[in-house]
């Protein structure tokens, strides 16, 4: 009853979305780890090109969702999901799914910048090299212009054989970012990324999501409601395992149907 | 008053007395090392070096047992690397948790205190008898190879250990299967460490005595090995048979051995040491 | 798919690899039982057990294993008897009072010890010690349990201070700093709050300096002698298990011969004890680490 309720608030509003492609869908979806439930029965849909931030207090499963979707949480001990996660209609958890083949169409980026201990170059190269591409002219190309997209290339452009550790924490970011635009994934998930970042270089990142919603679509997982509200179309609001409201970010924040939703965004708990 | 005095001079009073048995120990190895450099470092020259053993002790030198020693400590590392460094990734990144793991890794801690003469009567029913290699270096190198692969398998868990994980997430999310990530990431960022625990490791196998003479390593060969089939001694087994003779004049070429085959050992530390600390100062996390 | 295939037989080749430490142990556990069972088919294990000779390379045999165990266990007291109250105050020396960077040299100083080749201890031991002991107690023999027993206790110093400091390092601060706190001195909070705390990661680093200095053989070998004989007296030439596996392993035994099986015989006996402590410190390890997660 609530899924249908807030499927026809979304058919609703801003027109322009909804008649994108649905990249993302994701029907019934229950998690547990061991016998701990941290999802429950989760239905949503995730439009192409669009920025949807998920948002809710610590432990409100709303990572763990984000990672469901590349299965980074295929590592974890006795995880274990149930319904199905459907992208560009391709259940992702059926067996024969390659991961590796759908984590190139899906990339991350993680909450603390996490370049690898080696050059500039080498970092964005590195996925390309690992997907079989020889093509060096290529790799060079896609290496330049992934830097130029998250605006770091003027600022590394002579440094390219430096180690990627001797950048600060917000160019270790945009370069971890790069890492990910250079396989030209369809999706790329973000795991609280400005939660290690200065305001200033939070503020270049959020800029540059701009950007890249005309090219991926985006789903971003967030503590700082303001930042949800500057970025995002969609956002999504978890609590305690649970999809509470899934909305266009304006009415979320300006007129939420939900009581709990209300309470976490004038900031009563969280 | 007098309570709390009593109280300070109990502790002051160890202070000193672990002040001694601390520098005890340097002491100790002070006097072991200028002993040693007293008796043996006259004796030391390019003779004794090059020269064949001999029934006369000023015209025995170590060529045969050194030329053993380089022969043991390659063919050890060869055999001893690859699997130990494999075992040890399995072990960290593969079977991680599982029953068999939980077993594998008692086993190899149980592995690890195996006195090594053990190993030696291993390697003498299996690689000298049973795979009839006889008495030579490959069954002295497979033996010891195998004594150890425990140290080996630990220190390069340690240093994989010592990847943070955000690496490996980063990695995999970008698609790079598991062995990608562990050959281009973790082990390429570990390999200080790696290979500091597999110095350390040979170092300590070419310092062995008892499992080579159990495998049958003889006290007199009169020629250097010039294949892995070959009859060989080692360093520490000329000291040994150096040692068991009654004449000063053999303790003396004891001695000078005991110098080179402490250079040798003092060498292999010191570049596992500086290996490691170069590691640790160019990766921060 | 290709890439699938190859990762398929990376993991085998990797798993191939950590089955070799199956292997080596089946391999120990087999031909030590192979050749003992050949051995026991000989000589009752009756009398293994309860003669007190050992003389199997005599005319006039005998097959008692106790003079071996005798041997080893008097060299493994003398050692511990060393290594324990040096070891563990230079591990509380260096935690609680030593200056910090102190602590950091001196540390990797002392573990130099145990990189020593063993055969160095033995010469040092033969040369140095004996004669040095001599010139106090001139009825010293040349080989003897005591100067091969207190070198090897210096050797296993570095296993008894460098672990038992790790385990005095991970008792938790609060503790240390409660006891302060009330106006203890160091010396109070030593042994009645940090050894207490630290206890079991002492005992491990205790048993396994035991079992370190039981399969211990060269140093033994060249200075304690090679007479099996049943005496506690550290003055006199005795023999443990380890040094006479070696002097059968110098000399020409014909393999097959009962002789030669008698080395298979010592071996067990010394697998046994061996496995028994690191056992027995791996099940408090493990108790420990449960205590404090």
């Amino acid at each position: 009853m609530q899924v249908l309720e807030k499927q026809q608030i979304m058919t609703g509003s801003q027109k322009l979305i909804e008649e994108k492609k649905t990249i993302i869908e994701a029907r019934d979806v229950n998690v547990f780890y061991g016998h701990f439930q941290a999802l429950k029965g989760i239905n949503l849909t995730i439009k192409e090109n669009s920025v949807t931030a998920f948002i809710g207090p610590s432990g409100c499963g709303k990572s763990t969702f984000l990672r469901c979707f590349n299965r980074m949480n295929d590592y974890i001990d006795e995880f274990c999901l149930d319904g199905e996660i459907l992208i560009d209609n391709n259940k992702i958890y059926w067996n024969k799914i390659v991961v590796e083949e759908l984590r190139k169409e899906v990339g991350m980026v993680f909450q603390k910048p996490n370049p690898f201990p080696k050059t500039i170059f080498e970092n964005v190269a590195y996925g390309l090299k690992i997907h079989g591409i020889k093509d060096k002219t290529y790799i060079e190309e896609q290496v330049v212009k992934s830097l130029k997209d998250v605006a770091l290339w003027d600022e590394v452009k002579d440094d390219l054989k430096k180690s990627a550790l001797a950048l600060s924490g917000g160019q270790q970011q945009r370069l971890c970012i790069a890492r990910t635009l250079a396989v030209e994934p369809k999706i790329i998930l973000m795991d609280e990324p400005t939660s290690a970042l200065d305001p200033i270089s939070t503020a270049k990142i959020e800029e540059l999501l701009f950007d890249l919603k005309q090219k991926y679509t985006i789903v971003i997982v967030t503590h700082n409601m303001q930042q949800a509200a500057r970025i995002s179309d969609k956002t999504a609001f978890f609590y305690m395992g649970d999809l509470i409201e899934y909305d266009d970010t304006k009415t979320i924040f300006t007129n939420p149907k939900q009581e709990k939703t209300q309470n976490y965004i004038t900031g009563r708990f969280g | 008053m007098t309570n709390a005095l009593k109280n300070k001079l109990i502790d002051n009073a160890f202070k000193v007395f672990g002040i001694i048995c601390t520098l005890f120990g340097l002491v100790i190895l002070g006097i072991l090392i200028f002993n040693i450099a007293e008796v043996g470092l006259t004796r030391i020259d390019w003779n004794f070096i090059t020269s064949l053993p001999s029934r006369k002790a000023e015209k025995a030198g170590i060529y045969t047992a050194l030329m053993g020693t380089v022969w043991i400590l390659f063919l050890t590392a060869i055999i001893a690397f690859p699997i130990g460094v494999g075992a040890g990734i399995y072990l960290e990144e593969y079977g991680k948790k599982s029953k068999w793991a939980n077993f594998l890794e008692i086993n190899i801690s149980n592995l690890a205190g195996v006195p090594s003469i053990i190993y030696g009567l291993l390697g003498l029913e299996i690689f000298v008898r049973a795979f009839n290699m006889g008495g030579s270096i490959l069954a002295g190198s497979f033996t010891l190879a195998l004594l150890i692969l425990p140290i080996i398998i630990v220190s390069t868990r340690e240093a994989l250990k010592a990847v943070p994980s955000s690496i490996k997430d980063a990695s995999v999310a970008l698609g790079a299967s598991k062995w990608q990530t562990i050959w281009n990431q973790t082990l390429p960022a570990s390999i200080g460490g790696v290979l500091t625990g597999v110095i350390l490791a040979i170092s300590r196998a070419i310092g062995e005595t008892a499992p080579l003479i159990v495998v049958g390593a003889l006290a007199y060969v009169p020629f250097a090995p010039s294949s892995p089939m070959d009859e060989f001694t080692v360093m520490p087994i000329q000291i040994f048979n150096w040692v068991s003779r009654p004449q000063h004049e053999f303790a003396v070429n004891a001695a000078a051995a005991i110098i080179i085959l402490l250079l040798i050992t003092f060498m292999m530390n010191g570049v596992a040491v500086y290996y490691r600390n170069k590691w640790q100062k160019k990766i921060k996390w | 798919m290709r890439t699938r295939t190859q990762e398929n037989i990376i993991e085998a080749l990797l798993k191939l690899a950590t089955s070799i430490t199956i292997l080596t142990t089946v391999g120990i556990i087999g031909v030590l039982l192979y050749e003992t069972i050949a051995f026991f088919k000989e000589v009752s294990i009756i009398e293994f057990l309860t003669d007190l000779e050992w003389t199997p390379l005599f005319s006039q045999k005998h097959f008692g294993i106790l003079p071996l165990v005798s041997g080893t266990i008097l060299t493994t007291l003398i050692a511990i008897g060393v290594a324990l109250p040096l070891g563990l105050t230079i591990a509380i020396y260096l935690n609680m009072y030593a200056p910090k960077g102190f602590r950091k040299s001196f540390k990797p100083m002392l573990e130099v010890l145990a990189a020593i080749p063993t055969v160095v201890y033995g010469f040092f031991a033969l040369t140095v010690v004996t004669p040095f002991l001599q010139s106090i107690y001139p009825n010293l023999a040349g080989f003897n349990a005591l100067s091969a027993g207190i070198v090897m206790g210096i050797m296993i110093i570095p296993f008894v201070s460098s672990l038992s400091e790790d385990a005095l390092y991970a008792v938790p601060k609060t503790l240390k700093e409660a006891s302060f706190g009330m106006g203890a001195t160091r010396f109070q909070t030593s042994f009645k709050v940090m050894v207490p705390a630290a206890s079991s990661g002492i005992i491990v680093s205790v048993i396994l300096a035991i079992s370190r200095a039981i399969g211990e053989t060269m140093i033994v070998a060249i200075a304690a002698g090679q007479q099996p004989r049943l005496t506690f007296d550290p003055t006199v030439p005795i023999e443990t298990i380890t040094a006479y596996i070696v002097q059968v392993s110098m000399g020409d035994v014909p393999h097959g011969s009962l002789e030669y099986r008698t080395i298979f015989a010592a071996g067990i006996t010394l697998f046994i004890f061996t496995f028994l402590l690191n056992t027995l410190s791996f099940w408090i390890k493990k108790k420990y680490q449960e205590k404090y997660d």
